[in-house]
C-alpha cells in the first residue's frame, strides 16, 4: 500500500471514504487475524487439512466457530439486596453489520427474568376502553404481524461518561446497553382498536409480569402510531431475557418503556406515575427541576473499532467502523475525526440507514504512529447533530445521568494503545 | 382442490367458516381478526395493581406509621435501614434536599412527586425478595411509615386512598413533563 496516492479527507490521516472499496481491509475485530496472507505474502499455499476429510454433521442448534472468539455479554455481579436487578452489555466492539444476535442483545432487568409458561400468561387491556379484553398468547399469534428493524438503547447507556473516569472502558462496558434487532409482532393499535379506546384516554399504562410488575406510561399518540406487542426477535420467539412471551416495543424510545413480559395495558387520562417514571428514568437539571417523560433517544454514534483497550499493532491503514442511531428518525450522515474534533471527514454508510435503526459506518484511516483522538459525530434525518460532552454537561449538568448521547473520544497513544479520553 | 374434496373433510370446512367469521367486516370495509375475550373490570381486582395519583386503583384499607413500624422492621429494614438511610445508593428512602449545594440526595421525601407512587410501588414490587406478600393494609401502613420517616405525615395519621392522594409531596412541583415534545 505504500507509495499509493491516498486522498486525504481530514487531518491526522483520515482518508477519503471511497478508498474503502480498494482497500478490502478488516477492522480490528475479534477474529481480526489475517495470518495466511498478512504475515508472509510469499508463502506457497496448500490444500488445508479440513479439506481432506468430511466435516461434522448438520446440527439441531448452531454454535459459533471455536476459532471465532468467545463473544459474550458483560453481566454485572448479582446484588443480594437487588435480587434479579442488573444489566448485561452487548460486545459492540466485536460485532459487525447492524443486527445484534439474540444471545448477545443487552438486558436490563428490575427483578430478574421470570420463567413464563405462555399457557398461563394473559395480556389484559382495560381502563378507558369500550370493552376490556383479555388475550391469550395463542390467540395473539393468529393476528397479522409486522416486522421492524429497530435499535433498543437503555436510557442509562453511556451515563457513566458524564461522571468522568473509565479510562479502561471499552465500547461494551461504556456503551453496551445498545442493540438492534428485527422485532415482529402485532401493532398495538390493532389491539387497542379492538378494545375501543375512549376519547378521554390519553395514556397507556403498560405493566410487565416480572416480580417487580414493572410499569411505564406511554402517550396515546405513540401507542397508536408505531408501537408493537412484539412476539418475535430476529425470527425466533422473543427470549426470556427480552420479555418472553411478549413485550411492548416502542421504536426509538428509551429501552425501559418497551415493557417486557407485557401483561397489562390500561388506558388512562393521566400517566400512572410509576416508580420507574418518577424516581427513576428522570433527569435533574442544574436548576434542580427534573425532566420527566423524556422518551426518544438522541442522535448518537460510536466508533466500535478501533476502540477502548484495543491496540494498533503498527502504523498503517485501518478501517475505522462504528454504529450510529437516532430515536428521531434515520441517520443522515456520520463524520469522523482523528484529531479530537479539529477536522472531520464524512464516513461511508454501509447500507441505506433505516428509521430508528442502527446504521454502520466506515472510513479508512492511516495511523502515522503518533497520538490521535478518534471521534464520530452523527446527524439524523430531523437535522439533530450529536453533541460533544461539554455541550451535554453545560445543558444537563452533572446530576443528570440518563440520555447521554455525547460524542465518544478514543485516544490513541504513541504505542497504539487505545483508551477512553475526554477532550 | 375440488369442492367434493373439501366437502369430504368437515374439519377443514369448519376452519374455513371460522376464518370467514374473523374476516367479516365489522361495521366497515376493513377485514379484522378479533380474538380478545371480553372481561369485566371486577375480574381484575386482584390483577390490576395500578394505584394512580387520582386515587383510581387504590384499594380500601388504611394504616398509620405507628402500625407500619413493625411491618417495616420485619420486611424493609434489612435494605432500607432503621431510619430509611439505606445500605446503598438505591436503598436510601428518607432525607435529602433538592436545594442542597452538593449533588442532592434524591429520596421519597426529597424527590418523589406523588405519594401514590409509594403505595403503587410497594404493593407491586416490595419487598424485593418477596414482592406482593404484604396485605393492602400493610402496604398502607408501610407507606405511612416511609412518609413519617420523611417528616411528611404524623405518626398516627391514617393513610388511606383519600388521605394519601391528598398529600402534597415536597418536590411535587419539581418535574417538567417532556411528553409533549415528541
Amino acid at each position: 500500500m505504500t507509495g499509493m496516492n491516498w486522498e486525504k479527507a481530514a487531518g491526522n490521516g483520515l482518508l477519503n471514504r471511497r478508498h474503502l472499496l480498494q482497500l478490502g481491509l478488516t477492522g480490528l475485530g475479534a477474529a481480526g487475524a489475517n495470518a495466511a496472507f498478512g504475515q508472509d505474502a510469499g508463502a506457497i499455499l496448500q490444500i488445508p487439512e479440513w479439506s481432506r476429510m468430511p466435516g461434522a454433521n448438520a446440527s439441531a442448534y448452531g454454535e459459533r466457530s471455536r476459532y471465532a472468539g468467545d463473544l459474550r455479554r458483560m453481566a454485572g455481579t448479582p446484588d443480594p439486596i437487588y435480587p434479579g436487578g442488573g444489566a448485561s452489555r452487548s460486545p459492540l466492539q466485536f460485532l459487525q453489520g447492524t443486527i445484534t444476535p439474540n444471545a448477545l442483545h443487552f438486558e436490563r432487568h428490575h427483578a430478574g427474568i421470570p420463567d413464563i409458561d405462555p399457557a398461563g400468561h394473559t395480556l389484559v387491556i382495560n381502563g378507558l376502553v369500550r370493552q376490556p379484553l383479555a388475550f391469550s398468547y395463542e390467540n395473539l399469534l393468529k393476528y397479522p404481524m409486522v416486522s421492524r428493524i429497530n435499535f433498543l438503547e437503555c436510557s442509562g447507556n453511556s451515563g457513566a461518561l458524564l461522571r468522568g473516569g473509565n479510562a479502561d472502558g471499552t465500547a461494551q462496558s461504556l456503551h453496551g446497553l445498545l442493540s438492534c434487532a428485527e422485532w415482529t409482532g402485532v401493532p398495538l393499535s390493532t389491539l387497542l382498536d379492538e378494545a375501543g379506546v375512549l376519547p378521554e384516554a390519553r395514556w397507556v399504562a403498560a405493566v410487565g409480569a416480572d416480580a417487580a410488575s414493572m410499569g411505564r406510561s406511554v402517550p396515546i399518540e405513540k401507542a397508536l402510531d408505531d408501537v408493537l406487542v412484539a412476539l418475535y426477535q430476529n425470527g425466533e420467539p422473543i427470549r426470556p431475557g427480552q420479555g418472553y412471551p411478549m413485550r411492548l416495543f416502542c421504536p426509538g424510545w428509551e429501552g425501559n418503556i418497551s415493557v417486557k413480559w407485557l401483561t397489562q395495558l390500561k388506558l388512562m387520562r393521566e400517566p400512572a406515575q410509576f416508580r420507574d417514571e418518577t424516581s427513576k428514568y428522570t433527569d435533574t437539571m442544574p436548576d434542580r427541576s427534573s425532566l420527566q417523560f423524556t422518551f426518544p433517544m438522541g442522535v448518537k454514534s460510536l466508533i466500535t473499532s478501533p476502540s477502548g483497550r484495543m491496540n494498533l499493532p503498527r502504523p498503517g491503514i485501518f478501517q475505522v467502523t462504528g454504529v450510529a442511531w437516532s430515536g428521531h428518525g434515520a441517520i443522515r450522515r456520520v463524520e469522523v475525526s482523528a484529531d479530537g474534533g479539529a477536522t472531520w471527514a464524512e464516513a461511508e454508510m454501509q447500507a441505506e440507514p433505516g428509521d430508528k435503526a442502527l446504521a454502520r459506518f466506515t472510513i479508512p484511516w492511516e495511523w502515522s504512529g503518533g497520538p490521535a483522538v478518534l471521534q464520530s459525530r452523527a446527524t439524523d434525518s430531523a437535522g439533530n447533530v450529536q453533541p460533544v460532552r461539554d455541550e451535554v454537561l453545560a445543558a444537563r449538568g452533572t446530576i443528570s445521568f440518563y440520555h447521554n448521547n455525547c460524542i465518544q473520544s478514543w485516544g490513541v497513544d504513541n504505542g497504539g494503545a487505545i483508551s477512553n479520553v475526554y477532550v | 382442490m375440488s369442492m367434493s374434496s373439501v366437502a369430504a373433510r368437515p374439519g377443514k370446512v369448519l376452519a374455513l367458516i371460522l376464518l370467514a367469521a374473523w374476516m367479516a367486516p365489522a361495521g366497515s370495509q376493513e377485514a379484522r381478526i378479533q380474538l380478545g375475550t371480553p372481561i369485566d373490570e371486577d375480574q381484575l381486582s386482584g390483577f390490576d395493581l395500578i394505584a394512580a395519583p387520582d386515587g383510581s386503583g387504590m384499594p380500601t384499607g388504611a394504616g398509620t406509621a405507628r402500625q407500619g413500624r413493625s411491618v417495616y422492621e420485619l420486611n424493609c429494614l434489612r435494605c432500607h435501614a432503621v431510619n430509611g438511610e439505606g445500605v446503598s445508593g438505591n436503598t436510601v428512602i428518607a432525607g435529602g434536599d433538592m436545594r442542597s449545594e452538593e449533588s442532592p440526595l434524591r429520596t421519597v421525601g426529597s424527590y418523589w412527586p406523588h405519594a401514590s407512587t409509594l403505595f403503587d410501588f410497594i404493593r407491586r414490587a416490595m419487598p424485593a425478595d418477596a414482592p406482593k406478600t404484604l396485605s393492602d393494609d400493610e402496604v398502607y401502613q408501610v407507606t405511612a411509615y416511609v412518609l413519617f420517616l420523611n417528616g411528611i405525615v404524623g405518626e398516627d395519621e391514617s393513610i388511606n386512598s383519600e388521605t394519601l392522594t391528598a398529600i402534597a409531596m415536597p418536590n411535587g412541583d419539581g418535574f417538567v413533563d417532556q411528553s409533549h415534545l415528541h
